[in-house]
């Protein structure tokens, strides 16, 4: 359509987005009813809107991939596409921002206030009299119960070593399509989403082990809690993460990008090796210090 | 050339209602919304002010319960913050924006579309909290642990519904640093852009940087509620006051989002109607990035007394006295602006020039509070109420009328009605200060904020504050109806240009704006420009 030398591409009209807000009213509408135990009309609700938000997810990606096979976008509509993923990636660092300041305050400063270091020994005396301050710890009043932590030096160092090839491999695919060696692409981003697959389940076998024999939980105080924030909020991105690597997977089996237009496959390359850099912070923030 | 190429579906035939509103990609069609939304939630906003008012008329509980007053509080900021204010920047920027930049639309026109859909939904999940057992939350906006645990069902609605809101803010933000980044037409250098477009940018990024830290506070308020976690909890190891560390990371730079704009568009009508270019361009900019800079160091000026370490409290005095610097840096450039012009008093004008008088006495205020042992007598009364809505009310507020007086002919066409602006305009400005003039000395004499009754010490100025507050918003029905007959019924169209001293793309395409503008990027010629030659 808008392919005329100098124009500007403008996108038609679309039903995707509103019905994307329907669907997310629906879910978190049912989610509150859920969380407030509202169990019936919330599953509904979260069903429901789940069930909206991915024909949308369908429909609209479908859209733009129709439209982008067909030659309908111009350089300066990637670009536009490209800055859009960029700054979405860059929210998605200051979300974890938020939690990995959560666990530098209070091992840094609340932890050892409560302890009674500086101007907390007036409250550690009164309030939480032989409170030692340590790390790890679920606080004066052992909430939760007696813990034990994961040790940085197996499961998680496993993991680490996981994520860090896949960003190897999932690099190597790129080059390949780059190259158009298709065989290489497809066999080196298979690798990717073999490896994301085992680094969920060795995660998944992590916290089983950590509920049923170490108890550590959610509710295993400051530590329970930074602990399974961050990494739960990790593993959510890691699902995700590895869910687009399928899709890109299929469409480049059915043919789909060419060597040098490829925005989809570098946008799911960026978010894995976001994912992946969060991964280091955690295995040294959370398991290793 | 290409003109019709990417729209042909428009000309074809004229599209049904939800084509044009629901399924829309046309920024100004989606700014209108923006706008019309921000009017509404504005109004809503309003009548809770008007409630909160009318308790307070006198000392004594009179018309409502106490638990309903704090739901009122509440309630008023989340939804002019979230709902009037910022929604108005973005529906301003998605208009005026692309036409600044010559820009067909905004860069991801369906994500804009999405961007403001999901706004109405978050509403209805927030205002329909009030509708609930327990009520809507009533701990305040700033929905401190542990109180505002003790909420009742209102709790994970109003999370949910700032998730949302969150979400629509984002996507929002990152197509307008697209469309700056991607789509100014050739010529239109950065240097070279119009404040409102510089201070949008900025703003852009803020609201990407500080969004998600919001989200991530309200989730563990969330967890912490509800899933066992122990984040704000002492006795787990937590600590009530990370949540206030948390939302102040992004509290404080949210209080810049809803200003920078507003600084963007004084200077786009100062010059106007002072027929002279903007005094000191580039330190405009600069200006703007030091303050949305430092607005990332200051946020413990808000937790003053909550007990933090002597080498804490230094540190964020310091640095919030510093946002005064630049902030001074553009009272001067205002003023300087208009110093020698032929100056004209349109009503644009008037809301900016009292935007000027009254955000600085708001700023003044401002360092008051930032002094540490002073913000320990002022904290929490009414000397912060006051503050803030001089810089909100006064400032950002006045801002954006100013906006739509401005630039209303070059959306619809006509002129709005001058004379009723002009009584708006005094209305408004003498009603905002009799509303909130007062308030400096009930709180220099101790009264509480967020508090249904007080001491009869305080009676005379709160009497004083409630008659401000009625005619304040009384005046705005004008404003209303000034709006309505500029859409539907005024009959002077007005010329391209609109105002005499005006300059900038967006004056180059007829009033009204056509549907589609700049579908092939303008060529730039000299003196189209309102920066054209900043070099020196
Ligand atoms: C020179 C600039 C400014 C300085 C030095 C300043 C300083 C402060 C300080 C120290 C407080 C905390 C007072 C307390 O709670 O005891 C405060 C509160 C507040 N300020 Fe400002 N401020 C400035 C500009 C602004 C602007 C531009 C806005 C918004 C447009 C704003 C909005 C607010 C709000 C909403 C609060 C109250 C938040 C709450 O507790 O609910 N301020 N300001
Ligand atoms: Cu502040």
């Amino acid at each position: 359509m808008a392919q005329q030398q100098g124009a500007y591409y403008v996108p038609h009209g679309s039903k995707w987005p509103i019905v994307g807000a329907v669907g997310m009213f629906a879910f978190m509408w049912g989610a509150a009813h859920w969380i407030n135990g509202n169990e019936l009309e919330g599953h509904i609700s979260i069903a429901i809107g789940a069930a909206i938000i991915l024909t949308m997810l369908f429909g609209w990606f479908g859209t733009v991939i129709r439209e982008s096979n067909g030659g309908t976008y111009n350089k300066q509509v990637d670009l536009s596409f490209r800055l859009g993923m960029m700054w979405f990636i860059f929210s998605e660092v200051m979300f974890f921002a938020a939690f990995f300041g959560a666990l530098f305050y209070t091992r840094g400063l609340s932890v050892p206030w409560l302890g009674g270091e500086g101007h907390g020994a007036i409250t550690n005396y009164y309030l939480w009299r032989g409170y030692t301050a340590a790390w790890p710890t679920n606080g004066p009043l052992d909430i939760g119960g007696a813990f034990h932590t994961i040790p940085a030096w197996g499961v998680p160092l496993l993991n680490t070593l996981i994520l860090l090839s896949s960003g190897v491999t999932i690099t190597v695919a790129h080059h390949a399509l780059k190259a158009g060696y298709r065989k290489q692409l497809l066999v080196f981003l298979g690798f990717t989403i073999l490896l994301g697959v085992s680094f969920l389940w060795f995660q998944a076998h992590e916290y089983i082990e950590a509920y049923t024999h170490l108890n550590l939980t959610l509710h295993s105080g400051i530590y329970g809690s930074t602990f399974f924030m961050l990494t739960g909020f990790h593993g959510l991105h890691v699902t995700l993460g590895t869910i687009m690597l399928i899709v890109i997977w299929l469409r480049c089996a059915k043919g789909d990008f060419s060597k040098d237009s490829h925005f989809g496959f570098e946008a799911v390359a960026w978010y894995w090796h976001f994912v992946d850099i969060v991964w280091v912070m955690l295995f040294l923030f959370v398991y290793v210090l | 050339m290409a003109t019709h190429a990417a729209t042909h579906d428009d000309h074809d035939a004229k599209p049904s209602f939800a084509q044009r509103w629901l399924f829309t990609t046309n920024h100004k069609d989606i700014g209108t919304l923006y706008l019309v939304f921000s009017l509404i939630m504005f109004f809503i906003g309003g009548s809770m002010a008007m409630i909160i008012r009318a308790e307070l008329f006198e000392p004594g509980l009179q018309l409502v319960q106490p638990y309903f007053f704090n739901e009122m509080t509440t309630m008023h900021a989340l939804v002019m913050i979230f709902g009037a204010v910022m929604p108005a920047f973005v529906g301003l920027a998605n208009w005026m924006i692309p036409l600044m930049v010559g820009a067909p639309d905004m860069a991801l026109p369906r994500l804009n579309n999405w961007s403001f859909w999901i706004l109405p939904f978050a509403f209805v999940l927030l205002l329909s909290t009030l509708f609930m057992p327990g009520g809507a939350p009533a701990a305040g906006w700033v929905m401190y642990p542990p109180l505002v645990l003790q909420s009742g069902e209102s709790l994970a609605f109003t999370i949910f519904a700032i998730h949302l809101m969150g979400i629509s803010s984002i996507m929002g933000a990152i197509n307008i640093i697209a469309t700056i980044l991607n789509l100014r037409a050739p010529g239109m250098d950065l240097l070279k852009m119009p404040l409102f477009v510089w201070t949008w940018l900025i703003t852009a990024f803020l609201l990407i940087a500080v969004m998600p830290v919001l989200a991530g506070a309200v989730t563990m308020l969330l967890t912490d509620k509800f899933f066992g976690t122990s984040f704000f909890n002492a006795a787990g190891g937590g600590d009530p006051l990370l949540y206030q560390h948390i939302f102040w990371f992004f509290g404080h730079p949210e209080v810049y989002i809803m200003i920078l704009p507003a600084f963007g568009i004084i200077s786009e009508i100062i010059p106007t109607f002072s027929r002279k270019p903007l005094f000191g361009y580039k330190p405009m900019v600069y200006a703007t990035a030091s303050i949305a800079f430092l607005s990332f160091i200051v946020w413990a000026h808000h937790m003053f007394t909550v007990g933090l370490p002597l080498g804490g409290l230094l540190f964020f005095m310091y640095a919030t006295m510093l946002i005064s610097v630049p902030t001074g840096v553009k009272v001067f450039n205002w003023v300087t602006t208009m110093w020698k012009g032929s100056i004209t008093f349109e009503t644009p004008m008037l809301f900016a020039v009292a935007f000027v008088i009254l955000f600085t006495i708001g700023g003044f205020s401002g360092v008051m509070l930032a002094l540490v042992p002073a913000d320990f007598q002022y904290h929490n009364t009414y000397f912060v109420v006051a503050h803030f809505h001089y810089v909100l009310v006064s400032g950002a507020v006045f801002a954006i009328m100013a906006a739509v007086y401005y630039w209303i002919p070059k959306w619809t066409g006509h002129m709005y009605s001058e004379r009723w602006g002009r009584i708006h305009f005094w209305n408004s400005v003498i009603a905002v200060n009799v509303l909130f003039f007062p308030q400096h000395f009930l709180g220099l004499a101790g009264m509480p904020r967020r508090i249904p009754d007080y001491n009869v010490a305080f009676a005379d100025w709160n009497m004083v504050s409630s008659i401000g507050g009625f005619w304040f918003g009384l005046s705005q029905l004008i404003f209303v109806g000034n709006i309505v007959y500029t859409v539907y019924f005024a009959r002077q169209k007005a010329s391209a240009r609109v105002w005499e001293g005006a300059r900038g793309l967006e004056w180059t395409v007829p009033s009204p704006a056509p549907h589609h503008t700049f579908e092939v990027p303008p060529v730039i010629m000299p003196g189209m420009l309102a920066h054209d030659d900043v070099s020196h």
